[in-house]
């Protein structure tokens, strides 16, 4: 690249333009006339001026810090109110325990599923074309549409006493609201879309080349899966399984509905932080959701690192892609 | 359409993947979501009438799409600058910043409830500046809606950052050469090219907010026609068992995510049309 003035203007301004495929097509006319001021004048009538940046990027720190950052130290800063002691020995609750297993009982067998779902639904959806594909889609999508209550109600409706399911229940002694596996339910439901849209689009965009080549080499339908298309999707895999394990650990209104609140029996950890915070149990309450805090905390870091390999895979796709190309 | 036909002979198993889907679709969400309207196909219009028009009711549907609403707006003005700043700026630990603009995702919506209501009670540390000015927000609406803008803070920031990113630098300095200051170019030429993403995350933000429990009963205190959010009153009318009550209110409210996701729906719809015909 040679150091025309049209190059140096986006020089100049790499941290404005770095995301700008077509640096040079507009200011052909600029090289052309040589003219300083027209180069000046273009240069600040696309970048905003100083003090208005400053202003912006105030507004976004302000705004993030009021409704992010402070409830997140907030949290914290209750939990230790009165020490460490104090912090810990609500974790010696035989409640608190029972609470984090159940949670990761139903965590540990909701996502799972939902992950095995995730990879059949996107290849069914993703390598072959069929009528109807977008409709299957959107009913997957579903469960994002309904509203946690009204999703623990549904089940209600359902597995309830006065529900469809509810006498025949009754007769043979089981029971799934107000119990365990009402709670695995909701949290199924409630997570049910998160896998299969990550990967459904992921798929669709690297399409089905090497599926085939590694086919037409001979090699069976489940070699293929595990040898080919498992490697290639194990970071989109990752990123939905990170945010459907976050929901299913942390999902509030739709097993709140289904729980009956069974102090050491039918309590999550978001219900036992509710059940402590309504007995003005504070300090217990904020370090048990210091927990969930943590675990807030840890999903974002994974996700970012997920991101990172994901944008750099991509990146490598386009890079192999334009390479065929030429 | 010959790649198509490869497709369909080469790859094995779309029986067993699509069966599979299908069927464990059906049993998790069609048939539990199938209940639903076919038990409020059994009430009687009347009854249907009567109990989603209880004055209580309505109070909590005004409250809950009004709140709903002001935090979707403060929104998609604040989501707007976060996302633009983000994506066109550069400042120190922009990369964790933008990392944390997800954080009401991954937070448990009752941890987010108890934080807010801590901070903007009396004493907290928001609050208790806010006190002396007569200003309440922990159980008033006032709260409610700061609780369901963190809730829909993401959408609108997300929605919005692909698009800034898309966004090609030379139309607007095409603007600029043609003679346009740099505020008619975000009016005339920025502006109009984000406003179908700015609206999808106005419209998430808003479905999300209407549905939102967990991090606003906390926060609003719930007093019978002042602070109680459509959510809770079907968790109150499951409690009397009232079983049909709950069903006809959750009708209503799923209707309203429908209709809003239907717009969602559209507007991408609309974008993606007008792409292909500017390409």
């Amino acid at each position: 690249m040679s150091l025309t003035p049209a190059s140096a203007i986006t020089a100049s301004d790499t941290s404005t333009n770095a995301a700008v495929p077509h640096q040079e097509t507009v200011p052909v006319a600029v090289q052309k006339n040589h003219s300083r001021s027209a180069v000046q004048s273009i240069k600040t009538s696309t970048n905003e001026p100083a003090w208005i940046r400053i202003l912006l990027i105030a507004v976004t720190i302000g705004f993030l810090s009021l409704f992010l950052f402070i409830p997140l130290a907030a949290v914290f800063t209750e939990a230790l109110r009165k020490g460490w002691g104090t912090c810990l020995a609500s974790f010696r609750d035989p409640a608190a325990w029972s609470a984090i297993k159940l949670t990761l009982i139903a965590a540990g067998i909701a996502v799972p599923l939902n992950m095995v779902f995730g990879l059949v639904a996107s290849w069914a959806i993703a390598r072959f074309e069929f009528s109807g594909k977008s409709l299957l889609i959107t009913l997957i999508d579903l469960p994002f549409a309904i509203s946690p209550v009204v999703s623990g109600l549904i089940f209600v409706l359902l597995f309830g006493s006065s529900g469809w399911f509810g006498p025949w229940l009754a007769k043979h002694d089981l029971q799934i609201i107000f119990a365990v596996p009402g709670i695995i339910l909701v949290t199924i439901f409630i997570t049910f879309p998160f896998v299969a849209r990550e990967l459904i689009p992921l798929m669709q965009e690297q399409g089905s080349e090497e599926e085939q080549a590694a086919i037409s080499l001979g090699a069976g339908g489940w070699q293929t899966f595990w040898r080919v298309t498992l490697p290639n999707v194990r970071w989109g895999l990752m990123y939905g399984v990170i945010l459907c394990n976050a929901r299913a650990m942390g999902e509030f209104g739709a097993v709140s509905v289904v729980s009956g609140h069974i102090r050491g029996r039918t309590n999550t950890v978001p219900l036992h932080v509710e059940v402590l915070y309504n007995e003005y149990n504070f300090v217990a309450a904020f370090s048990v959701a210091s927990l969930l805090a943590v675990l807030a905390l840890v999903t974002l870091a994974m996700k970012t690192l997920v991101e990172i390999r994901l944008e750099r895979q991509m990146a490598e796709a386009q890079a192999t892609s334009s390479t065929h190309s030429t | 359409m010959k790649w198509k036909f490869k497709s369909y002979s080469v790859l094995p198993g779309f029986g067993l993947t699509m069966g599979c889907t299908v069927v464990w679709l059906s049993l998790m969400v069609l048939i539990p979501l199938s209940a639903l309207f076919l038990r409020a196909s059994g009430l009687t219009a009347e009854e249907l009438w009567k109990t989603v028009t209880d004055p209580r009711i309505v109070a909590s549907y005004r409250l809950t799409f009004g709140a709903a609403l002001v935090a979707a707006m403060i929104n998609a003005v604040f989501g707007f600058i976060v996302a633009w700043t983000l994506v066109r700026y550069d400042f120190p630990f922009k990369r964790l910043i933008d990392a944390f603009v997800d954080l009401p995702f991954a937070l448990p919506t009752a941890v987010s409830g108890i934080a807010l209501t801590a901070i903007y009670s009396k004493n907290g540390w928001i609050g208790q500046y806010l006190e002396p000015l007569g200003i309440k927000v922990a159980f008033t609406p006032l709260g409610i809606t700061v609780a369901l803008t963190f809730i829909g803070l993401p959408f609108v920031v997300r929605t919005l950052e692909p698009a800034l990113h898309d966004l090609e630098k030379d139309t607007e300095e095409a603007a600029a050469i043609l003679g346009a200051n740099r505020w008619q170019t975000f009016w005339r030429v920025i502006l109009p090219a984000l406003l179908p993403s700015l609206l999808t995350g106005f419209a998430l933000s808003f479905a999300r907010a209407i549905g939102e429990f967990g991090s606003v009963v906390f926060i609003s205190g719930n007093m019978p026609m002042k602070t109680e959010i459509t959510s809770l009153l079907i968790i109150t009318k499951l409690e009397q068992y009232d079983t049909t009550g709950a069903t006809a209110i959750a009708c209503v409210m799923l209707l309203a995510s429908f209709v809003l996701l239907g717009a969602v729906n559209s507007v991408q719809w609309y974008i993606s049309h007008r792409s292909r015909g500017g390409s």
